[in-house]
C-alpha cells in the first residue's frame, strides 16, 4: 500500500518564514494528486518534504502507513522528477536511468532489463547510449521520467516536470504522463502552477495559497463548487469574472442589474458581497431564446474587444463599479499579471468582464450590445473571508 | 537541511583549521619580529617578552642608511607604475577582444596563455645581457618592463572575463536616451567596468610586489632592488648575528598591508581569480 | 521624428557597406591590442630567441675576450652533467609531491569555501593570505620555524629537539614542499572552486533521492564533473611547480643537492656569468615546460580554451 498522508505538516524556515502551514492531505494509493497554486504558495516545499529533501518542522508524514519524517530520501522508496530534469551530464541515458539501481546493488543483468523495459515504455530505446547534452528537451524529460519509473517506487513525485517544454510539446507530454500513470498505477504527487494541467491530469487537485491548503477535490468539484474566492478565480480559463454586489431589501444589486436575493439561497445580512460569474454564463441576447430571459439579467454593455477563436467567441467589456477589494483577489491579479502581463482590471471605477458567447454572435468592438447573464450560476463570496456563501 | 548544532560545530572546526593553516607563518613572523634579539633562540611560538628593536633597526639610518626604506620605495613605485601601465594596455586589449570581431582573437588569448606558462628563468639571461647593454640594468624601468610582460596575460584574462559580462546594449540605450557616445561610454560603461578593472589592478599589484627572480637578477643595488630581493641580502645587527629579527620585521611590514588589502577586497579577488584564472 | 543612433561595431552584415565597417572594426581592434601584444612579445619572443642564440655561443662574461660560436657544445655539457639530471630529479620530485598534496588539500578547501554555511568571508580572506604574501617572506618564515636554534617546530611534541631539517637532503625537501604547498594550495583551491560552482545543485538532490551517500555523491557526481577544472588546475600548478625557485633559494640556496633547474640556470647566468651555458639551461627548461603543457593538453585533454576551466 502506498498512500501518502500529511497530518498538520508545517515547514518553517530558519528566517522564520512559514512556507507550509498545517497541511492535512490524504493521498490514496494509486491516485494522481496535483498540488497547484501560484508561485510561492508552498507546493514545491510540500513536495520536497514528502521527498525528504526538506525537513518537516512539525506534523507527521506517513507513506504506506509508516511515519517517515526522519527517513532520508533514499529510504522512502520514492522517485522524483525535477523541473530541470537534473540528469547527470557525464552519464549516458542508460547510466542515468540505472544509477539508483546500481547504488542499491542490483546486478548488471537486472539493471539492464529494467532500464530497457522503461526505455521501451518511453520510446527511448535508440537513445540509451547517448548523453543528455545531445538530447532534445522532450527526450530529456522522458529520461527524467524513465529514471523514476525504473525504480518501481511507492510514489512518483513530480516538480513541474513539463514547464520547461514549449507549449505544443507540453500538451503532448501531458497525455503521455497521464497514460503512463494510469498504466503503472503508482501513487503520484504532481506540482504545477498551471491550472489547465491540474484540471486535465489529476484525479484530485489540491489548491494552495500562501502555505495554506485551500481546497481539495476533483477538478469538477473545484470548478463547480469553489470554496472561496481564490479557488474560484484560480481554476478555470478564462478566469471567473468578479464584481461587487450590494444586498439590501431582499434584492442583490449588481453593476449589471438586479436580482431577487431569495432564489440565491444565502443567509446573509444586508451589505456588500463579491459576485462571481464564469464567462460561459453570459450570452448574446440575439442568440438565446426568450425562455432564458427569465433566469437572468439582460443588460447593455459597450464591447471593448472581441476575440474570435472559431469555436468560441470571447467578448470583453467593462462595467462601472467601485471595484472589488479582497486579499484573495489581489493575489489572483498578481499571479495573472506575472503570467500574462494582463489581468482583471479593477481600476478607475471600471471592472473588466470577459464573456464567452456563441460563435454566431454578431457583437462588434466599440459597439453596444445586449447581453444576458445567467444569475442562477452566480457565485457569491464574503468580501473579507472570501468564503463561498452558497456552499456549506 | 536543518542546521543542527553538530553541523555548526563541525563547520567551525573546518573553518578554524583553514584559518590556522593560513595564518601560522604570518603569526610566526610577527612573533619573531617582536622578540628581542637575545630571545631569538628560545624556540617559542609566542614571544615571552616584546621588543620593537627589530622594527627600529629597519628604519635606522634614513633613506640611504636603512637597508629597508629604499627597497620599500622601489617596491611600491615599481608595482604602482607597472600596475597603471599594465591595466591601461590590458583594458584596451580586453575591450577589443570582448567586444569587437576580428581575426587573431584566439591567437592573442592563446599567446597570452603561453606567456603565462613561460618560465621566467629562460628570459633572465638575455634580459641581463640586454639590459646591461641598454643601461637598463639596476633601474626601475629594467624591472617594470618584464613585470609588464608577465602581468599582462593575467590582467587580460581577468578583464576579458569581466568585460564579457557587461551588457553593451546599455551604451546604445543611453544614446537613444540622448547621450553622446562619449557620455554613454563614461556614464554607463565605465562604472560597469570599474569593478573588473579594480580587481585586475589588485592582482597585477600583488604579482609585482611578489616577484623575486627578476628582482635579484636584474638589480645589484638599492637603486632598484625591491623588498623581496633586499630581504635575501639583509644583514643583522652586527656581522655576527643572523638577520632573522630584522628580516622578520621587514616581512611583517610588507605583509600586513597585503593582509589588510586582502581583507577588504577578498570578494573581488576571488571573483577575479575564478573568472579568469591564469598564473597566480 | 528620427533619432540618429551611432552604430555599434556589429557583426558583419551582408550589405556592401559592411566590409568597410568590418575593416574599420578590425583596424580598431588591432590598434587596441597592439600595445599589449608588443609588450608581451618584447620580453618573451625576443629574449627567447636571443637565449637560443646565446646558448649556441661560448659567452662567458668573466672572460669577455674569449668567445665565438660553440654549436651545441653547451647543450652537450649540460645534458651530460650529472648536476643537470640531479636537478631535474629534484624539480620533478618536488613538483609531483607538492601538486599531489595541493590537489587533495585544495579540493578540501574548495569544498569548505563552497558549502560553508557561515564564515565564508573569513575563509576567503584566510585562503588569500598565502596568495598575497611574498614567496620569499613565507619561505623565510618557514625557514625560521624549522631551524634548529630559533624555530618552534623542534619544540613540538612529536619532533626530536635536535632534528636538523636543513642538514639533510630529504628533510630539506620536506620543508621546501611544505612551504610550497602552503603558498599555492589557495590558488589551487580557487581554480577548483571555479569548477565546483558549475555543478547544478539539483544533481545532488537527484542523487540523494536515487540513494547516494555523501561519499558516493562526491566520487560519482562531483569528481567526474570536475574533471575539466581539475585538469586545468593541474596543468597550471604543474607548470608553476616546475619553475620553483624562490623557496629553495631562500631555504638552502640549493645546497645538499636540493637545487632545482631554475636555480641551476640562475647560478650559471647571474652568479657565474656564463651566459652560454646558462642560456642552454634556460632553453632546455623552456622545452621541458613546453613538453609538460603538451602532455597535459594533448595527452590528458586539458581544455584551456580561452583560459576558462571547462
Amino acid at each position: 500500500m502506498s498512500e501518502i498522508v500529511l497530518e498538520g505538516v508545517t515547514k518553517t524556515f530558519a528566517d522564520g518564514f512559514e512556507a507550509v502551514k498545517g497541511m492535512d492531505l490524504d493521498i490514496q494509493d494509486g491516485e494522481f494528486m496535483i498540488l497547484v497554486g501560484p508561485s510561492g504558495c508552498g507546493k514545491s516545499t510540500a513536495l520536497r518534504m514528502i521527498a525528504g529533501l526538506e525537513d518537516i518542522s512539525s506534523g507527521e508524514l506517513k507513506i504506506g502507513g509508516e511515519t517517515v519524517n526522519d527517513r532520508s530520501p533514499k529510504d522512502r522508496d520514492i522517485a522524483m522528477v525535477f523541473q530541470n530534469y537534473a540528469l547527470y551530464p557525464h552519464m549516458t541515458v542508460r547510466e542515468n536511468m540505472g544509477f539508483a539501481l546500481k547504488l542499491a546493488g542490483a546486478d548488471k543483468e537486472e539493471i539492464n532489463k529494467k532500464v530497457e523495459e522503461a526505455a521501451r515504455t518511453l520510446d527511448l530505446e535508440q537513445h540509451l547510449d547517448r548523453r543528455p547534452a545531445n538530447l532534445s528537451g522532450g527526450q530529456r524529460q522522458r529520461v527524467a521520467m524513465g529514471r523514476a519509473i525504473v525504480r518501481d517506487p511507492k510514489a512518483f513525485l513530480m516538480d513541474e516536470p513539463l514547464s520547461n517544454l514549449d507549449a505544443k510539446l507540453r500538451v503532448q507530454m501531458r497525455t503521455e504522463v497521464a497514460r503512463l500513470q494510469s498504466k503503472l498505477e503508482t501513487t503520484t504527487v504532481y506540482v504545477t502552477h498551471d491550472q489547465t494541467e491540474a484540471m486535465t491530469l489529476g484525479d484530485r487537485v489540491a489548491v494552495m495559497r500562501a502555505g495554506v491548503l485551500q481546497q481539495v477535490g476533483t477538478p469538477a468539484e473545484l470548478y463547480d463548487n469553489p470554496r472561496n474566492l481564490f479557488v474560484a478565480g484560480f481554476i478555470g480559463s478564462p478566469a471567473m469574472n468578479f464584481m461587487p454586489g450590494e444586498l439590501s431589501g431582499g434584492k442583490l444589486k449588481l453593476p449589471i442589474g438586479e436580482v431577487d436575493a431569495g432564489p440565491l439561497g444565502i443567509e446573509r445580512d444586508d451589505g456588500t458581497i463579491v459576485a462571481g460569474l464564469r464567462p460561459e454564463n453570459f450570452e448574446d441576447v440575439e442568440v438565446i431564446g426568450d425562455l432564458k430571459e427569465e433566469r437572468g439579467i439582460v443588460f447593455e454593455a459597450e464591447i471593448d474587444l472581441v476575440e474570435s477563436l472559431g469555436s468560441d467567441l470571447y467578448a470583453y467589456f467593462h462595467i462601472e463599479s467601485a471595484g472589488v477589494q479582497s486579499d484573495q483577489l489581489a493575489d489572483l491579479v498578481e499571479e495573472s499579471l506575472e503570467e500574462t502581463g494582463a489581468g482583471a482590471s479593477t481600476s478607475e471605477g471600471r471592472e473588466q468582464i470577459v464573456a464567452r458567447l456563441d460563435p454566431t454572435s454578431k457583437v462588434r468592438r466599440r459597439e453596444h450590445a445586449q447581453l444576458w447573464a445567467d444569475t442562477s450560476k452566480l457565485h457569491l463570496f464574503d468580501p473579507e473571508s472570501g468564503d463561498n456563501l452558497r456552499t456549506k | 537541511m536543518e542546521r543542527s548544532s553538530r553541523d555548526y560545530a563541525l563547520w567551525t572546526i573546518a573553518i578554524a583549521l583553514v584559518v590556522i593553516f593560513a595564518l601560522i607563518p604570518v603569526l610566526w613572523l610577527i612573533s619573531i619580529s617582536l622578540k628581542p634579539p637575545e630571545a631569538l633562540t628560545d624556540q617559542s611560538f609566542i614571544p615571552k617578552s616584546v621588543s620593537f628593536d627589530n622594527y627600529k633597526s629597519l628604519f635606522e639610518g634614513g633613506i640611504d642608511g636603512s637597508p629597508f626604506i629604499k627597497p620599500l620605495i622601489n617596491s611600491i613605485g615599481i608595482a604602482l607604475i607597472t600596475t597603471a601601465i599594465s591595466i591601461v594596455l590590458a583594458s584596451f586589449c580586453a575591450y577589443a577582444i570582448a567586444r569587437l570581431e576580428f581575426p587573431g582573437k584566439r591567437v592573442i588569448l592563446a599567446g597570452a596563455l603561453a606567456i603565462a606558462m613561460f618560465p621566467p628563468i629562460s628570459t633572465v639571461g638575455p634580459l641581463f645581457d640586454m639590459w646591461r647593454a641598454l643601461g637598463l640594468y639596476d633601474t626601475w624601468l629594467g624591472l617594470i618592463i618584464p613585470y609588464l610582460t608577465f602581468s599582462l596575460p593575467l590582467a587580460i584574462y581577468v578583464l576579458v572575463a569581466f568585460f564579457r559580462e557587461i551588457p553593451w546594449e546599455l551604451e546604445q540605450a543611453a544614446q537613444v536616451d540622448g547621450a553622446t557616445p562619449f557620455q554613454a561610454f563614461t556614464k554607463v560603461i565605465v562604472p560597469l567596468a570599474a569593478p573588473g578593472v579594480f580587481t585586475a589592478a589588485i592582482l597585477v599589484f600583488i604579482f609585482c610586489w611578489n616577484d623575486f627572480l627578476f628582482a635579484i637578477s636584474l638589480t645589484s643595488s638599492d637603486a632598484s632592488r625591491t623588498v623581496p630581493a633586499a630581504l635575501a641580502f639583509f644583514t643583522g645587527e652586527s656581522s655576527f648575528t643572523a638577520p632573522t629579527g630584522s628580516i622578520a620585521a621587514a616581512a611583517v611590514v610588507v605583509t600586513v598591508p597585503i593582509i589588510v588589502f586582502v581583507l577588504f577586497f577578498q570578494r573581488r579577488i576571488v571573483a577575479g581569480l575564478t573568472a579568469g584564472a591564469v598564473k597566480g | 521624428m528620427s533619432v540618429n543612433v551611432p552604430a555599434n561595431p556589429a557583426p558583419p552584415k551582408s550589405a556592401p557597406k559592411a566590409s568597410s565597417r568590418t575593416r574599420s572594426e578590425r583596424k580598431l581592434a588591432w590598434m587596441l591590442c597592439a600595445p599589449a601584444v608588443l609588450a608581451m612579445l618584447l620580453v618573451t619572443a625576443y629574449p627567447i630567441a636571443y637565449a637560443v642564440v646565446l646558448s649556441l655561443q661560448d659567452v662567458d662574461l668573466r672572460f669577455p675576450d674569449e668567445g665565438g660560436f660553440a654549436g651545441l657544445s653547451n647543450y652537450s655539457s649540460v645534458l651530460s652533467s650529472s648536476l643537470w639530471w640531479t636537478d631535474i630529479f629534484n624539480t620533478v620530485f618536488i613538483m609531483v609531491i607538492s601538486v599531489a598534496i595541493e590537489l587533495v588539500l585544495g579540493m578540501a578547501i574548495a569544498l569548505v569555501m563552497h558549502r560553508a554555511i557561515f564564515g565564508r568571508g573569513v575563509v576567503r580572506t584566510s585562503v588569500l593570505i598565502p596568495y598575497g604574501i611574498i614567496t620569499v617572506v613565507a619561505a623565510f618564515a618557514w625557514q625560521f620555524a624549522f631551524s634548529p636554534e630559533t624555530g618552534f617546530v623542534n619544540n613540538l611534541p612529536l619532533i626530536s629537539d635536535e632534528m636538523d631539517w636543513f642538514g639533510g637532503r630529504f628533510s630539506s625537501f620536506a620543508v621546501i614542499i611544505l612551504a610550497e604547498v602552503w603558498k599555492t594550495t589557495p590558488f589551487m583551491a580557487l581554480l577548483l572552486l571555479a569548477g565546483l560552482v558549475t555543478i547544478d545543485d539539483q544533481l545532488y538532490e537527484a542523487a540523494r533521492v536515487d540513494g547516494a551517500s555523501a561519499w558516493q555523491r562526491f566520487t560519482r557526481i562531483t569528481l567526474p564533473l570536475m574533471k575539466p577544472a581539475i585538469l586545468v588546475a593541474l596543468l597550471f600548478r604543474t607548470l608553476d611547480a616546475f619553475r620553483v625557485f624562490d623557496t629553495i633559494f631562500v631555504m638552502t640556496r640549493g645546497a645538499l643537492d636540493t637545487e632545482s633547474v631554475s636555480i641551476l640556470g640562475y647560478n650559471q647566468l647571474i652568479s657565474r656569468l656564463n651566459l652560454g651555458l646558462g642560456s642552454a639551461v634556460s632553453v632546455l627548461i623552456f622545452l621541458c615546460v613546453f613538453l609538460i603543457a603538451f602532455i597535459f593538453v594533448k595527452g590528458f585533454g586539458a581544455k584551456v580554451e580561452e583560459g576558462r576551466p571547462s
